[in-house]
């Protein structure tokens, strides 16, 4: 089924995109992630202006989570407070994080620097996030019932000026989930993403949040970001391409579904080191291009 | 009047000199809208030589279809301590956005290569304009990089023996734009080659447009980025809410 997108130029295999909607949305209702770093590179592989497929993909997270945020609240998975903390940071950090792009565009650099900042945050959090579900699981199977505190950061209880945060179950300053989503908006407006791999394993190691309300609370900072991200890139690189989104929601929206509905069936350290699994195969691959002389060496920019 | 009778003989004798090109492309409008896979040009016509008769003088055939040009910077990636990173750059003020040349014999028989260059006969002889860099040597590599990437995306193209010639008068010639084409006024040149110089020349256009709701969308997008920007987040939502209603009503 050729489908032609208008503002990417290109005819595409409808029903390959509303399948690639289909995986992010298994994604983000799994593990509460958009599901962005899986569809921005997807697109791009399949021959979608880079531009174009950024924009469209922060578009289409957008509804993806839409519906996760409504299947998590429903179950009491959403922290409004923390999440309205984060947003406020997402939205400081996307300004910002826009600055850096024209910066590292400007010097034709943003590139190398987008797959560096994926290796390098991939690499990590898969790592942390493997290393503490197998931990989890293996003294689970130890058969004893040794209840380990959630502890937040060293660094977080030297913030100042504290908050409680009822459904996290935390007493910490407002500073920290600021500072956090700074950090995530930056990454969202420089890598084209949601932000939910980082958000999520943040929340849990950095944070100390309840595991319970973590996947919903980063669904509902992911929902705004993005919205702002979808206005942003309408007013400035116009790439956002709504035939594009409208095949993706499709596949996305029933995948976001299907996954909320898997993720209340497993263990969630079980969820967490398939996460780890997929995040760190990703970083490899991403390392490894990196490396190997590209497919192609010269690149069209318009002036 | 003196002068009058001088131009008016100046044309006749060029008239006499010159054969005749009739060039005509199968449409002059192609229409990107859904379900655009890419279309087929078809350019065609007839050549008379100079007293109008057709069949007599064995002429070449040249039809160079370019797309409207644009400024673009190229950049070109090399292996920095293990790293494969953008190093040099080199700006074109008019790449066009495509670019197919077809002749009824390999241009290098029809042709001289000064000819060629002057014309375009040929992705080797793009007039591309480039600017920043001076080293010849490098500009060639650039030019290279440009039309080899451009050659694989299948929006630069030459096909040799592109141009079929039926009786030594009818003359057709296949041209395929692929879905990927950038929208615009393109020219379609067709070339009458004799004895190695370019006899007779016809200039056609194709309007490359988009209609209905591609045309809609991509103007929406373009003027009214706030509204068009909501609305894409109004459907998002608006799409993820109701999947949501109807996955909790089952």
């Amino acid at each position: 089924m050729d489908v032609y997108l208008p503002i990417a130029n290109l005819a595409v295999n409808g029903l390959l995109i509303v399948a690639l909607g289909g995986l992010t949305g298994i994604l983000s209702g799994l593990f509460g992630v958009g599901g962005g770093f899986l569809t921005t590179p997807l697109l791009i592989f399949y021959g979608v202006p880079p531009t174009v497929a950024a924009a469209s993909a922060s578009t289409q997270v957008t509804g993806a989570s839409v519906s996760g945020v409504i299947a998590q609240s429903s179950r009491g998975g959403v922290d409004y407070q923390m999440g309205g903390v984060l947003i406020v940071g997402g939205m400081i950090g996307a300004v910002l994080g826009a600055l850096l792009f024209r910066f590292f565009q400007s010097i034709g650099q943003i590139d190398v620097v987008i797959n560096i900042l994926y290796v390098l945050m991939l690499g990590t959090i898969g790592a942390m996030m493997a290393r503490e579900a197998l931990q989890t699981l293996l003294r689970k199977q130890g058969d004893k019932p040794e209840v380990r505190r959630r502890r937040h950061h060293p660094m977080v209880s030297a913030l100042p000026l504290r908050w409680r945060f009822y459904r996290s179950g935390l007493y910490i300053s407002p500073l920290a989930p600021l500072i956090l989503g700074v950090g995530v908006g930056i990454l969202t407006m420089l890598m084209g993403v949601g932000g939910g791999f980082i958000l999520v394993p943040a929340m849990l190691y950095i944070l100390g949040m309840s595991a319970n309300v973590v996947v919903g609370t980063s669904l509902f900072n992911i929902l705004f970001v993005t919205i702002v991200t979808t206005i942003t890139h309408s007013l400035t690189t116009k790439a956002v391409d709504m035939v594009l989104v409208a095949l993706l929601l499709i596949g996305s929206v029933t995948g976001a579904q299907l996954g909320t509905k898997i993720a209340f069936q497993f263990k969630p350290e079980l969820l967490r080191l398939a996460l780890a699994a997929i995040v760190l195969v990703i970083a490899f691959i991403m390392l490894f291009r990196l490396g190997v002389r590209p497919d192609e060496v010269y690149s069209v920019q318009l002036l | 009047m003196k002068w009058l009778f001088l131009l008016v003989a100046a044309l006749m004798l060029s008239g006499q000199r010159d054969p005749m090109l009739v060039p005509e492309i199968s449409q002059h409008e192609v229409r990107v809208r859904q379900g655009f896979t890419g279309t087929e040009l078809l350019l065609f016509g007839a050549v008379f030589d100079p007293s109008g008769r057709g069949g007599a003088t064995d002429y070449d055939i040249v039809v160079v279809l370019k797309g409207p040009s644009e400024p673009i910077r190229l950049r070109e990636k090399d292996r920095v301590g293990g790293i494969w990173m953008n190093t040099a750059s080199e700006d074109f003020r008019s790449a066009p956005v495509f670019f197919a040349v077809a002749s009824s014999r390999p241009v290098g028989e029809i042709v001289d290569e000064k000819t060629a260059a002057i014309y375009e006969f040929g992705t080797d002889f793009i007039q591309l304009s480039p600017s920043g860099v001076i080293d010849p040597e490098e500009q060639l590599r650039f030019t290279e990089g440009l039309v080899d990437l451009r050659r694989r995306q299948g929006l630069y193209k030459q096909d040799l023996n592109g141009v079929t010639i039926s009786e030594k008068v009818l003359y057709q010639a296949r041209i395929a734009l692929p879905s990927n084409v950038v929208t615009g006024i393109y020219t379609a040149e067709t070339f009458a080659v004799f004895d190695g110089r370019v006899v007779a020349s016809a200039v056609s256009e194709v309007a490359v447009r988009k209609v209905g709701f591609e045309r809609f969308i991509e103007q929406s997008a373009q003027n009214n980025g706030l509204i068009y920007g909501l609305v894409a987040v109004f459907l998002s939502i608006t799409t993820g809410w109701l999947a949501g209603r109807l996955f909790a009503m089952m």
